[in-house]
């Protein structure tokens, strides 16, 4: 703290101040733009009701009942939770594996991690295609097509992002092991430890800080997922709710906001404003829950 | 018995080698897929999936060919779009990030304060949240062509690029800097002879983490750009459908095979830089 308000005071510092319209101007003007204000105006939107941004009329939290009211919302919230914690659990436990064996030393682990990796660098939307040709190319041998049932949408996504995602947390979870420091390893082989105790009593415990990025990245991955979603199924099939609505069975929460902005129903834009709100409070929440409760069960180093 | 136990070790690593081998088989099968029917006749890509496109399957050239001009749109102009696009972009950020992050780490007041809590605060906010506001006002302000989205990409970016400068010029002893400033440097000088170099293994992992992103994403460039005139790879792949009623797979897959030869070539040759940054920005985000 004392060694901050040194480096405040100094000559360089001064200097620099003067410029702060040429380093800060820039990314100031345009995180207002791209974030600051469609932020604030994004709230206030969601307590209007709008065709045009600019005849927006105040109505209160009337948007934000509504949301809760439409089956279509509600079904895509359980839906996207069930699919987060389904992909979590999955893609974690298996990358966990993989980064596990691929840190034994074994033959070949720099080309595993290539290809383990590789799906990582293609787009949600190009993924998406390319899955739905193949799951139709198997499907269609039983007359059937990933479009027909939503169970086919969920298991696909999931067998999806597990392709996508698993190079990537695998990446993490490698640096985290290879910083296991080699000493404590040595102290548990020589008090006589099997390989698994070793796994769960002294590997696992001093990765814990991997885990909470992984379990972190996997959570809002899954919730925010959107273009494989979209690429995928797009939310068929659809079912008719006995009141008329219409509920997309593999529609997921971003999906079912942007179908809500984007769709025929031009007076529900304040409605899918409000669901981005609750969504952004969700996505935002779950976050910051999940980082305090496994900060807690970090080993201290 | 010490040897025992050593050999016994190597079996079965061997053993888990021969098992990765055939996942990693496997995990390339879809890559696979793609090359396969990219070069099928589209009435075979659904009920012959998984065949090798021979006979009167094969399609040779055909769909490439007819995939340059599928969906009503030339495919070298997505691709040409695609490039500027994420190239600017990257870019952008990375001058203007960096320099933000610089002056925010090193002048340290309040208001610098403020303006690095609300990036962090940024980066948990998904794009939903923001995108009918931001494509709204990115119209208003006609930052919907190829050549000014960059800004857009900037402002929604620079939050997770600001994190990671930041968490890295605060490493970097000030005791340089100010030997440049007593030898004559003003601090415009100093930041790009003194500081950039230094920054530089920083400036790759954020570069392509950038790349990556947007060189992927569909929905900022679908909703900002006028789709008619622009399209960027990912807008044209998901146009094919929307074009006609039925879409021709051999061409998609031949479009798809295209688009993600450069990725891959892109991957392997950068691979090292490619996988340290993505954990460097996962590790701090």
């Amino acid at each position: 703290m004392k060694n901050k308000k040194i480096t405040n005071s100094n000559s360089v510092t001064k200097a620099t101040r003067r410029w702060g319209f040429l380093f800060l101007g820039p990314v100031l003007i345009a995180f207002t733009i791209g974030f600051v204000w469609p932020f604030i105006q994004g709230i206030w939107l969601s307590m209007c009701q709008f065709r045009l941004i600019s005849d927006a009329k105040f109505i209160g939290f009337g948007n934000y009942v509504k949301v809760f009211q439409d089956a279509s919302f509600r079904h895509a919230f359980w839906y996207t939770a069930m699919f987060a914690i389904v992909s979590l659990v999955i893609i974690n436990i298996l990358a966990f594996m993989v980064a596990y064996f691929l840190t034994l030393e074994i033959k070949g682990s720099n080309l595993f991690r290539t290809v383990f990796f590789m799906p990582n660098l293609i787009g949600g939307i190009v993924l998406g295609y390319i899955w739905s040709m193949i799951f139709d190319g198997i499907l269609g041998r039983y007359q059937t097509s990933i479009l027909l049932e939503s169970k086919y949408g969920f298991w696909g996504l999931i067998i999806l992002m597990c392709w996508q995602q698993i190079g990537y947390m695998m990446i993490i979870y490698i640096a985290g092991l290879q910083n296991v420091p080699g000493d404590i390893l040595e102290a548990a082989r020589i008090d006589g430890a099997t390989s698994l105790q070793t796994l769960f009593k002294v590997t696992i415990p001093n990765v814990m800080s991997s885990f909470t990025i992984c379990i972190f990245l996997s959570l809002t991955n899954g919730f925010k997922l959107f273009d494989q979603n979209l690429a995928l199924t797009g939310g068929q099939p659809f079912t008719i709710q006995p009141d008329g609505t219409t509920v997309k069975q593999t529609e997921m929460l971003a999906l079912n906001i942007y179908n809500t902005f984007y769709g025929s129903n031009s007076s529900a834009q304040g409605v899918a404003q409000a669901k981005a709100v609750v969504f952004f409070v969700l996505v935002a929440g779950l976050g910051l829950l999940q980082l305090a409760y496994t900060r807690k069960k970090e080993v201290q180093q | 018995m010490n040897k025992k136990t050593v050999s016994a070790a190597n079996r079965n690593k061997t053993i888990l080698s021969v098992i990765l081998a055939i996942v990693s088989i496997v995990y390339v099968l879809p890559v696979l897929a793609v090359v396969l029917n990219s070069f099928k006749q589209n009435t075979y890509v659904k009920t012959d999936t998984f065949a090798l496109p021979t006979g009167e399957m094969s399609a040779g050239f055909d769909n490439f060919i007819k995939g340059m001009t599928f969906g009503n749109y030339p495919f070298y102009k997505s691709v040409m779009y695609s490039v500027v696009i994420t190239l600017l972009s990257t870019l952008l950020i990375l001058l203007c990030t960096s320099m933000a992050a610089w002056y925010i780490a090193r002048v340290d007041s309040i208001f610098c304060r403020a303006i690095y809590f609300l990036c962090v605060f940024s980066m948990v906010v998904p794009f939903q949240m923001v995108m009918f506001t931001l494509s709204k006002t990115a119209d208003k302000l006609r930052l919907n062509t190829p050549l000014t989205i960059p800004i857009v990409y900037l402002g929604f970016g620079a939050g997770l690029a600001i994190f990671m400068f930041v968490g890295f010029v605060k490493a970097i002893p000030l005791e340089i800097e100010e030997a440049a400033s007593i030898d004559g440097c003003g601090p415009v000088r100093t930041f790009f002879t003194v500081v950039v170099p230094m920054l530089k293994p920083t400036m790759i992992s954020v570069g392509i983490l950038e790349i990556m992103w947007v060189w992927n994403d569909y929905l900022l460039p679908v909703l900002v750009l006028d789709i008619n005139e622009y399209r960027t790879i990912p807008i044209h792949i998901q146009y094919l459908k929307g074009s006609y009623g039925t879409v021709d797979l051999g061409a998609t897959m031949a479009l798809i095979l295209m688009s993600i030869i450069p990725v891959i070539i892109f991957y392997l040759a950068c691979q090292k830089h490619i996988i340290k940054g993505v954990a460097a920005g996962a590790v701090k985000g």
